[in-house]
């Protein structure tokens, strides 16, 4: 059990190093903070697909980008693909879930995450 | 030679990655050095959470029988144990490869294909932990909204999941690469 977790585990913290150090946090900030319109909202969404950022790490990351003036939907989509979608560890999952319900799940999510980006940045809209 | 690389794939890389790691601090080669900054926070962070894991994973092991599970969080178990498997993940930490070992006891132990992929969605964006954080950096009003946005999505999910899986012969697997073979 527990070999059977940890090896897989190191192996994907690995590539999670290799692809933040690719794109580092700074320019996440620098592209989303300055394209909140229909751009930032795609980007959030791909860059927070396909990347797993620790969560003491995205949530500054998230508080450095409302403070650059991007919108709470491009903030709050960022967040929940980085937290439901996760490309690199898709491998990982294939393993515990089988091909077709891990990819089902991470589909379904991307739909759900554009939801909730959407509509978080909308409600937040109207009461700040 | 194929089936060994395969089978022992995960060991040689990270066991290349600790050479190169290595090479990098005694030549001074920074990309290595920063990549193993990243790994280092990542790694602090997977710890923090494994313990915990081990806990949940092993008292169901051990000590939840299957009937409990079966008829608690089962096929017809209804709202409350969408409840329960929401409750079990907003206890939990780290991020979402952490909850997969638990899926894989949850499954096995008789938990319906909806509950398991309403926890796994519950565990991705409403473990009390991480709201803590949240709060503390985005504000009550955002996580708020965040999370009651979510939840219905998440349910949503889990019966969607349902009724796509049901007639699959769908699995939760150990997570071990001879499984996946078999599959």
């Amino acid at each position: 059990m527990f070999k059977n977790v940890l090896v897989p585990f190191l192996s994907i913290l690995i590539i999670v190093a290799i692809v933040l150090y690719l794109v580092p946090p700074d320019i996440i900030t620098r592209y989303l903070g300055e394209n909140s319109g229909i751009l930032g909202f795609s980007i959030a969404a791909v860059v927070g697909s396909i990347t797993l950022i620790p969560g003491f790490i995205s949530y500054p990351i998230a508080a450095g980008l409302i403070d650059q003036g991007a919108s709470y939907a491009v903030v709050a989509t960022f967040m929940t693909t980085l937290m439901m979608v996760g490309i690199i560890t898709l491998p990982l999952e294939i393993k515990y879930l089988g091909q077709r319900a891990a990819i089902m799940r991470n589909a379904l999510n991307f739909v759900a995450a554009i939801i909730i980006g959407l509509a978080v940045g909308m409600v937040m809209g109207l009461i700040r | 030679m194929k089936t060994f690389l395969k089978k022992y794939q995960s060991y040689i890389w990270i066991g290349l990655y600790t050479v190169l790691t290595i090479l990098s601090f005694i030549f001074g080669f920074n990309p290595g050095k920063d990549i193993f900054g990243n790994f280092g926070q990542s790694f602090i962070e997977m710890i923090t959470f494994m313990p915990f894991l081990f806990i949940i994973v092993g008292l169901f092991d051990v000590w939840v029988p299957k009937e409990k599970i079966q008829k608690h969080i089962g096929t017809g178990s209804g709202i409350k144990g969408i409840a329960l498997v929401v409750l079990l993940a907003m206890l939990q930490a780290g991020p979402l490869y952490g909850a997969f070992p638990v899926a894989y006891i949850l499954f096995r132990k008789g938990a319906s294909i909806r509950n398991v992929f309403i926890y796994l969605g519950a565990f991705t964006s409403m473990k009390i932990p991480m709201l803590g954080i949240e709060i503390g950096y985005l504000g009550i009003e955002f996580s708020l909204i965040r999370t009651l946005v979510s939840l219905p999505l998440f349910i949503g999910i889990g019966f969607l999941m349902e009724r796509l899986l049901k007639n699959s012969r769908f699995e939760v697997y150990d997570g071990s690469q001879a499984k996946e073979a078999a599959k």
